[in-house]
């Protein structure tokens, strides 16, 4: 029947977080091998531009910062749903992480005395966020895969995962897709780390990579008997350009970029937390103040050439190429876009799931650290802090495990996922995936966009549920073996439309307004009632939704102004 | 509506790569990758090609598109002026299924350069300090994101399959002029001799197609210099 790999550890996923949770992994002593869906560089942590949050003190204005300091921003800006004792932990690691980063070779901005640069962002008072221009993912993630590299750790590139599957109280492995020969291979671990990215791809308008469709959160959903956390908590990012909505980065208005309506007011107060931003921006385009009722303006021209070359060369770049603009001469035009799920996985703040050996980190996890509201510059931070830890105690999981029969479960979950397939790619069915796709994506961004109610949110639940049932009869043209693009991408499309359901669910069942997910018919924030996180489970094929309390230690919730 | 005449080819079933036309209509500012999925989802489903950020940031989606290596995500059609557009995939690369290539030989190159900073001394509690000026020396290399573009452009690396090539190069160099690494003298061994920088014969191709304006060509003739006189 054919196990084909086997590996103490594997980790899914070669984004910032599966690197790091490999090589701690690594340095544990383990056999740990990586499954990613693209070559790791081309992972979506790249796409990160404006920096990583850490209580250094290297700017002017932060010497006296601290990781308190940190906590309480993070969780006022979480809208006080974060888990307190995990943004503690998150922060207190920070300053080490951005460190040994750069003891790894990151390629930091630098201040005038040689030290690490920081600039300012959104939701704190002073400058936290360390950078590396505007390409601080990339130079972050290049760095971890040269260390992966120096590491010799094992990627398999070009999987799709497919299915966790599962022991009688354990992982025994994943099942995935070679997209190079269209084979279904199954890999025996004794833990399993996730590490997939977000769902951004679930929208029409999203800064995210193309493959970030969420399949590994929905493969945890669908086949773990894992909850997802918090999912109707989805970032929309101020800033990005109008037209193929590519991230600007918040460091062009922690730079001290402008943000303009139609009528040439300044309309808000532009280091204000994301989901007030883009409320505040989408209000603007809503009531007439914006162009072509599309976007606004984003003003650097006053920043002068020089800043613009040196701190926003990336900016510049992608504006000069997508939208024919360069931003010294003429303002960028951006609207909110789908930016960040801080909904996720349900893990505790070890990385751990409430399945044994399963283990997640990063954007595809929930601890939760962001809450309502991520502060840009953390979900770097989150990336790397949570895939070491997850590293670590995974492999202290493994090291103290007692054996249980991998092989058979994974045998006999293997021929379930190969009959799945073959029953897919001989589907006669007539409904076209590309409608399907685009049906859900117009949904998303309509019914459960920015601003939310009850009447769309059923809407778009029942919309969901039919497009559900529609995808049962698609149709896969293409009946090739090698890089199959239209099966990987309607495999994607399955767990797109689960995690929908899971989000626009939640969403409906939240009738206060907190953090992102702001409600019209509820605007106030309810603690009383809601300041717990949404458990959503797959029952009987459907979503299931319970809660849990919200760890609170130092910061009782107070009203949120900035 | 805009003619896109597109290679073809399976490494199990053909023999020769072929030509295929499709007609894509031109509405808005379309890019080539924004095409290649109109194809897949509306003509041809069989058709492959590596995508990932669609914003130039990934390296994925790295093409021959109208005679030049280009991203095909960063490329606009109405760029290019032209109501036909001839897309293979980066040449002098084993070619695996239609536009896409095995970047094997590539990263190999990259990983022999040993493409990681070495340092030797005690490791600070905070950073290793660095000036603007040393920092401002490493500023174009670090910006490449491993496209392949400029190695595929290469004449030298397409005649001579053992030749470092452009990125394994501008990395090299991207390390060696990093003043926290420690292995200079290393370094320099590597990229020593008739496969590594001298190898070069300034022909700029790879500057040329360079989707982040890098000039590998600088870095390369840096690195010469210091072999030269170390």
């Amino acid at each position: 029947m054919g196990i084909s790999y086997k590996h103490q550890i594997i980790v899914v996923g070669a984004g910032l977080a599966g690197l790091r949770a490999a090589l701690e992994a690594k340095a544990a002593g383990l056999d740990v091998a990586v499954i990613s869906r693209v070559q790791p560089v081309r992972s979506h942590s790249i796409a990160a531009q404006g920096g990583i949050n850490a209580a250094l003190g290297n700017a002017e204005g932060g010497r006296d910062d601290n990781w308190e300091k940190h906590t309480f921003d993070t969780v006022k800006g979480s809208d006080y749903l974060a888990d307190q004792d995990a943004v503690e932990i998150m922060t207190k690691e920070a300053p080490g992480i951005v460190y040994e980063m750069e003891h790894w070779g990151c390629p930091f901005s630098r201040t005038a005395e040689g030290l690490i640069a920081q600039r300012p962002f959104g939701g704190a008072e002073f400058p936290r966020t360390c950078y590396a221009s505007d390409i601080t993912g990339h130079a972050l993630l290049h760095t971890m895969y040269e260390r992966s590299v120096k590491e010799e750790i094992k990627v398999y590139e070009e999987y799709l995962l497919l299915s966790i599957v599962k022991n009688a109280d354990s992982c025994a492995g994943v099942i995935a897709l070679n997209i190079k020969n269209g084979e279904i291979e199954a890999f025996e671990a004794d833990a399993v780390i996730m590490a997939t990215g977000g769902c951004g791809r679930i929208y029409n308008k999203s800064t995210n990579a193309l493959i970030n469709t969420g399949s590994g959160m929905a493969a945890v959903y669908l086949t773990a008997g894992v909850p997802l956390k918090d999912l109707e908590f989805v970032q929309f990012h101020p800033t990005s350009l109008y037209g193929t909505n590519i991230l600007i980065t918040e460091g062009a208005r922690g730079e001290g970029g402008y943000l303009y309506n139609c009528k040439g007011e300044r309309f808000v107060k532009e280091l204000a937390p994301r989901d007030i931003v883009a409320r505040s921006i989408q209000t603007e385009i809503n009531e007439g103040r914006g162009y072509d009722n599309a976007y606004v303006l984003l003003d650097l021209r006053h920043l002068g050439k020089k800043k613009i070359i040196e701190r926003l060369p990336g900016i510049r770049d992608i504006c000069i190429h997508f939208a024919g603009i360069d931003p010294i001469d003429a303002p960028i035009p951006i609207q909110p876009g789908q930016h960040y799920s801080m909904g996720g996985i349900d893990t505790d703040a070890k990385g751990a799931t409430s399945r044994p050996g399963l283990y997640a980190a990063g954007e595809c996890a929930c601890v939760s650290v962001h809450g309502g509201n991520r502060l840009g510059g953390n979900s770097l931070l989150d990336t790397i802090v949570f895939g070491k830890l997850s590293g670590r105690f995974a492999s202290e999981y493994v090291k103290t495990k007692k054996k249980s029969g991998q092989g058979q479960a994974l045998s006999l979950h293997l021929q379930e996922i190969k009959s799945k397939i073959h029953r897919l790619e001989n589907s006669t069915g007539k409904e076209k995936p590309t409608d399907v796709r685009n049906q859900l994506k117009e949904t998303l961004t309509e019914n459960a966009g920015i601003f939310r109610e009850k009447s769309k949110l059923q809407k778009g639940l029942a919309k969901v549920k039919e497009l559900k049932e529609r995808y049962k009869n698609i149709h896969i043209q293409n009946k090739n073996k090698k890089f199959n693009l239209d099966l990987v991408r309607n495999l994607e499309l399955e767990g797109k439309l689960e995690l929908a359901e899971v989000i626009v669910a939640g969403a409906l069942n939240r009738e206060e307004s907190r953090g992102s997910h702001f409600r019209t018919d509820f605007p106030e924030r309810n603690d009383e009632k809601w300041l717990k996180h949404t458990i959503a489970s797959f029952v009987n094929g459907t979503v299931k939704i319970g809660y849990k309390p919200v760890t609170i230690t130092q910061f009782k919730p107070q009203a949120r102004t900035y | 509506m805009v003619t896109f005449k597109i290679a073809r080819f399976d490494s199990d079933k053909d023999k020769e790569p072929r030509f295929q036309t499709y007609e894509v209509p031109d509405e808005k500012e379309m890019s080539v990758l924004e095409a290649l999925f109109y194809i897949v989802e509306n003509l041809d489903g069989s058709l492959a090609f590596r995508y990932s950020c669609r914003g130039a940031v990934c390296g994925s989606c790295a093409m021959r598109i109208n005679g030049q290596n280009r991203l095909a995500c960063q490329t606009l059609i109405k760029k290019l002026g032209s109501t036909t557009i001839t897309i293979s995939p980066l040449p002098h690369l084993p070619v695996q299924k239609d536009l896409m290539v095995d970047m094997e030989s590539f990263f190999a190159k990259y990983e022999k350069i040993k493409p990681y900073l070495i340092n030797n001394d005690p490791i600070p509690d905070k950073e290793f300090k660095q000036s603007f000026k040393e920092r401002a020396e490493i500023d174009e290399m670090i910006n490449c994101i491993l496209c392949g573009n400029c190695y595929s452009a290469c004449t030298m690396a397409a005649t001579n399959s053992d030749y470092l090539g452009p990125a394994a190069l501008t990395k090299a160099y991207r390390f060696y002029a990093d003043s926290r690494d420690t292995a200079k003298a290393e370094r320099l061994r590597i990229i020593d001799g008739e496969d590594g920088a001298f190898r070069c014969h300034t022909l700029f191709n790879c500057a040329e197609v360079c989707p982040k304006n890098i000039v590998p060509t600088y870095s390369i003739q840096k690195l010469k210099g210091a072999a030269c006189f170390k």
